[in-house]
């Protein structure tokens, strides 16, 4: 992939709070790119996944940080990494099962496919106590600047 | 959030984002109605809902898992293209009505 023509960093504490935001400024930042609002709504909602994952999973609600660098490209694709430092997963490949979940009551096993549906790729980097990497990548309809 | 009951009814119309972060009081909310009213239908209407996530769905399977303990009907109305197909994801057209 060719060299960025903008991009963005930022990290903050893994409060349930933050969801809101992050996802929000994520979607801002792909604004850039001249998106549609389905394209808009596509990357909050992944990004809402993949923040809600690191707070639920990765930090089982203890305190740590969400760290989001994300990129536009001359392709006029974007490029998000949620980032966090908690417990890692021991199985990628089964966490990434739709409907499979190790939290308990009320959570739907569908982060991962969620992402999935609304991203071109979805690719994780993880190991037990090493903490996870999603990156989301997605090509934009209208140009980036 | 609103809860209106009528007959044998009881009407969640849920409003503004549906994230992990607030779907706990949702549940709450609902639950307490639920146990209360034990209605024989729940309807969970979510015309004024402008963002969902899957904790969404994960807040519509929870209802019907404990609305179904007490013979309650689970429906789900008002959701747009991109929340019902967020919904769909989980299967559960086979269990909830869409109206």
């Amino acid at each position: 992939m060719k060299k960025p023509i903008n991009d963005f960093k930022i990290n903050m504490p893994s409060k349930s709070v933050n969801e809101s935001f992050l996802r929000t400024v994520c979607a801002a930042f792909s604004g850039l790119c001249d998106p549609t609002v389905e394209e808009i709504s596509d990357i909050k909602t992944a990004v809402s996944e993949a923040v809600t994952n690191a707070i639920v999973h990765g930090y089982k609600d203890k305190a740590g940080r969400i760290y989001i660098d994300a990129a536009l490209y001359p392709d006029n694709t974007v490029k998000i990494r949620i980032k966090d430092k908690g417990c890692g997963i021991a199985d990628v490949k089964k966490a990434m099962e739709p409907l499979y979940t190790t939290a308990g009551d009320d959570r739907s096993g569908l982060g991962f496919t969620v992402m999935e549906s609304f991203t071109d790729k979805v690719q994780v980097r993880s190991a037990p106590d090493k903490g996870t990497v999603v990156t989301l990548t997605k090509k934009i309809s209208g140009k980036c600047e | 959030m609103k809860i209106t009951v009528s007959d044998k009814s009881m009407t969640v119309c849920l409003s503004g984002e549906i994230d992990h972060h607030n779907a706990a009081a949702l549940r709450e909310k609902t639950d307490r109605g639920l146990m209360k009213e034990n209605p024989q239908e729940l309807i969970l209407d979510f015309s004024d809902v402008s963002f969902m996530d899957s904790s969404g769905v994960g807040f519509v399977m929870g209802r019907y898992k404990l609305a179904s303990s007490i013979d309650c009907k689970t429906v789900v109305t008002g959701l747009k293209p991109r929340d019902k197909k967020i919904l769909l994801l989980s299967g559960m057209q086979n269990k909830i009505e869409f109206r």
